[in-house]
């Protein structure tokens, strides 16, 4: 399917965010909260590109719903969080590619759980075939060029897909050249969780309503933090593995491990912390249609690194092979997911951020 | 002989559910009183006009918080003498200007955060202090203060009643009935300006076209109730503040989205399609509140300003898209006025404008020559299409009627204060102000007098 960059006309999502943007842009009572408010009052014309950067500059802190005086019932019924929610989601469908996929996983938790069966299908079926004569640790139940063939391409090919996507929204937003400035400022701002401390440290208005609480902040931090150790557990392995031919498995006190364990209990405590957390938030000033959706997500991270400590703890037990066949498969499916699933929002965002040069 | 009074079920019991009302509660739950506060509107809707507001104008010597350089109590009391034209009490707005500067450290230390002055406002960063998230958000932070500090909240608590009887306050009753007995009272209610019945009794039948800027729940029941139990009134019952705001704005609540700054790069005219006042007068922020005043005199309190594509741009944005055309003529006919006349007018106008530099952001004498009424600044002529219209109503901020108070913030009979009953924020703010309005200062009133009112009240229930 060829891949439609046409700019994508409006839509109703993006008409409802301009009617409240509109709103808060004679009001900007909000304007300390977060990147949102002070890149809208530097637009001169609220075009869809323009909706669209701010939608994904909002990090669904609620903030700014929990101060407004205009939320239903009040006839001007703003409800930003959600609007600018519906803008994201519509745009992580749109600029998904190819389409069909897209809008399967996007739609619904249970077509990730069904990714998640099919990666467990074919890894089952992968060990049954290509099961070694010999082989160490991991390796006796999977060979290393077997997991290699699987995970590359599952790997590589969402990539690829969210690099088009990104592509097309950037010039939709009109991101413009990235400098390195660009990339260090945005790097800062994720890093930190800039826009999830209510900006002045206070957190968001999550789970607690109209109180303040850095749960949020510190459970997505986690999660970001775990998920990058992990994945830098990972690509050092594959350094060591073809560059330093040192292959697995690897002792504790090795970078895969001293990353990877760590890494793998952040993303744990971190992705149940932030399923309980959204438990307990309301779900009316999120994207309602996909609640399930990103529910199915975080489960799956969570599900992810919970399996690989089961994994390591249960080292040279029994119970290795079947362990394996369910993480590798939970890990599989996490990556073929990304760009159709809540996992692609940290690629907006992160174009996002780079793209507000604001007294840049 | 009356019965003796029932054992009070409660120390305090505040009336209103603002800014004024939390900030008592609060203080008197600090000393230890055991309170009730009572907010007629149910819970999505507390706060009042409160919750519409954005700033305080604090004093300050040297920077505080969010606010730059200084600004001393002489210079906030010219300001203040200078929009009331001296109906002003001094010694209590002297007080209220001396207490802001330690209010605002005590805001901070319950809940409120405060953010640099918004984009659109930067004059006003050295002498008010913007909340962050507004004011909506600052009853937030102290509804859970009050909260946490054990203060009993109820919603839905509209009181009918103030019991008054030998010089002092003896229970409270509901507008379901229901009765509530405490030690000492605490009025904060708010103006009356939601009783549009009311207001067009003060104001004239006009009134009723009058759109009321905040909440529908100050509709000063309580007021009247005290004010026929013999509470002696400060303030013009007649008056009361009025700016000029966009006509689509519903009739209650639009709040601050719903204001129009773009009358000094306009003609304004009525339904008639004349003009009946110099728009370029002076600057938009000191002018605005004349205008609903000038507005309100129009036949059907209506009138339109009109500017053309030159002007775009240079007001703050507004909430609903102007009417626009490409002509006058078509411009009338989509506001249902007379198009020639609408057309000659503008000829008029555009024909007395004379060269010279413009400025938009200062007075820049650009005047026009022998129409009269004049404009005096800002004279460019309307010439550039698309036209665009903006229609301006009467938008009510607060009334002036109140209760008399004394420096503690007692409520005054003709017969000596009344032993436990105290008032604070809008329903007594015409001891302090008048007439006119200074920004961020009904915050101030609100927040200082409310402390003291706590403060006093607890201490007497104790
Ligand atoms: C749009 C707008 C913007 C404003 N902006 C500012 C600003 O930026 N800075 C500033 O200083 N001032 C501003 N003001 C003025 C400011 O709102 C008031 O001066 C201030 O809020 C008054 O506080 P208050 O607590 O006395 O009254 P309110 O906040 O109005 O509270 C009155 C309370 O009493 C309750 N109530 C009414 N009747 C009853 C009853 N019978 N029984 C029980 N409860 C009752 C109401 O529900 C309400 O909760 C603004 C006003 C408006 C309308
Ligand atoms: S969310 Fe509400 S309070 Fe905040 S800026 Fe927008 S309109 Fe104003
Ligand atoms: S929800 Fe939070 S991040 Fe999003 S616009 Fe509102 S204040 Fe900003």
């Amino acid at each position: 399917m060829p891949y439609d960059s046409t700019p994508k006309a409006t839509s109703p999502a993006t008409d409802e965010a301009r009617r409240q943007l509109e709103i808060c842009n004679a009001c900007r009572y909000c304007e300390g909260y977060c990147d949102v408010f002070p890149a809208l009052t530097r637009l001169t014309e609220m075009e869809p590109g323009a909706i669209s950067h701010l939608a994904s500059l909002c990090h669904n802190c609620r903030g700014c719903y929990y101060a407004c005086q205009y939320t239903p019932p009040h006839e001007f019924a703003v409800n930003l969080p959600a609007a600018l929610a519906e803008v994201r989601q519509k745009d992580w469908e749109d600029y998904a590619w190819p389409q069909p996929v897209a809008r399967l996983f996007h739609r619904s938790g249970l077509a990730l759980a069904a990714a998640l069966i099919a990666g467990f299908a074919a890894l089952i079926a992968a060990i049954a075939a290509l099961r070694p004569e010999s082989g160490e640790g991991f390796y006796a139940t999977l060979s290393h060029n077997a997991m290699v063939a699987i995970f590359a391409p599952a790997f590589l090919l969402p990539l690829i897909a969210v690099s088009i996507s990104l592509r097309a929204w950037w010039s939709a937003i009109g991101g413009g050249r990235v400098g390195l400035a660009d990339i260090t400022r945005a790097a800062q701002a994720a890093g930190r969780g800039r826009n999830l401390d209510g900006g002045q440290g206070q957190g968001c208005n999550f789970e607690q309503a109209d109180r303040f609480s850095n749960a949020r902040r510190h459970a997505h931090l986690a999660t970001l933090w775990g998920f990058m150790m992990c994945f830098a557990a990972t690509s050092v392995a594959t350094l060591m593995h073809y560059g330093m031919n040192w292959p697995a498995p690897y002792g504790f006190w090795t970078p895969p491990k001293l990353l990877g364990v760590p890494g793998g209990i952040l993303l744990c405590l971190g992705s149940g912390a932030l399923m309980a957390l959204k438990l307990r938030a309301d779900p009316a000033l999120g994207a309602t249609r996909v609640w399930g959706g990103e529910m199915g997500f975080t489960a799956l991270l969570f599900f992810v690194s919970a399996s690989g400590l089961v994994l390591y703890a249960a080292t040279g037990t029994a119970a290795v092979p079947a362990l394996l066949a369910v993480h590798l498969g939970a890990v599989l499916a996490f990556f073929l997911l990304i760009p159709y699933s809540k996992m692609v929002h940290g690629f907006y965002r992160f174009a996002a951020l780079m793209a507000d040069r604001r007294g840049a | 002989m009356t019965e003796p009074p029932p054992h009070p079920n409660w120390d305090v019991a505040v009336v209103g559910g603002g800014n004024a009302a939390l900030c008592a509660a609060i203080e008197a739950a600090e000393a230890g009183a055991r309170v009730i506060l009572l907010e007629a509107a149910p819970e999505h809707m507390r706060g009042g006009n409160s919750r519409h507001t954005r700033n305080f104008r604090c004093m300050h010597h040297g920077p505080l918080s969010v606010l730059t350089d200084t600004y001393d109590e002489d210079e906030y009391y010219d300001d203040l003498i200078r929009v009331t034209g001296g109906k002003t009490d001094p010694d209590l707005a002297r007080l209220a200007i001396r207490e802001s500067e330690a209010a605002l450290p005590w805001m901070e230390a319950h809940g409120v955060r405060f953010q640099p002055s918004l984009s659109g406002t930067l004059s006003l960063g050295r002498t008010n202090a913007f909340f962050l998230g507004g004011g909506k958000a600052l009853v937030n932070a102290y509804y859970a203060t009050a909260a946490d500090l054990g203060v009993t909240i109820r919603y839905n608590a509209k009181v009918a009643h103030v019991h008054i009887e030998g010089g002092a306050f003896r229970w409270l009753a509901l507008e379901d009935g229901a009765r509530i007995t405490a030690s000492a009272v605490v009025l904060a209610s708010g103006g009356f300006q939601a009783d549009l019945d009311w207001l067009a009794r003060a104001w004239g039948p006009a009134a009723r076209n009058f759109l009321i800027r905040g909440t529908p729940w100050n509709r000063g029941e309580v007021l009247r109730d005290m004010l026929d139990q013999g509470a002696e009134s400060v303030g013009d019952p007649t008056q009361c503040h009025a700016v000029a705001i966009d006509g689509r704005a519903p009739k209650f609540d639009g709040g601050i989205v719903t204001r129009l700054d773009c009358v000094p790069f306009s003609v304004v005219v009525n339904r008639a399609c004349m003009r009946f006042h110099d728009e370029g007068e002076d600057v938009w922020p000191k002018r605005y509140a004349i205008w609903g005043r000038l507005v309100a005199a129009q036949p059907e309190q209506v009138a339109y300003a009109i500017i053309d594509a030159k002007a775009r741009g240079l007001f703050m944005p507004t909430v609903f898209p102007p009417e626009t055309a490409d002509t006058l003529e078509e411009l009338a006919g989509k506001l249902g006025l007379d198009p020639a006349q609408l057309a000659k007018t503008v000829a008029e106008y555009n024909a007395a404008c004379r060269p010279g530099a413009f400025y938009p952001t200062e007075l820049d004498g650009l005047a026009t020559d022998g129409l009269a009424p004049p404009k005096t600044n800002w004279a460019r002529p309307i010439d550039t299409p698309p036209f665009a219209a903006y229609t301006l109503r009467p938008g009510v901020t607060f009334t002036y009627l109140g209760l008399k108070v004394s420096a503690r913030a007692q409520v005054q009979s003709g017969h000596g204060p009344l032993a436990n009953v105290w008032a604070a924020g809008e329903i007594m703010a015409g001891s302090i102000l008048g007439q006119g309005y200074l920004a961020g200062f009904g915050m101030t009133i609100g927040t200082v007098f409310g402390r003291i009112a706590g403060q006093e009240a607890a201490a007497h229930a104790l």
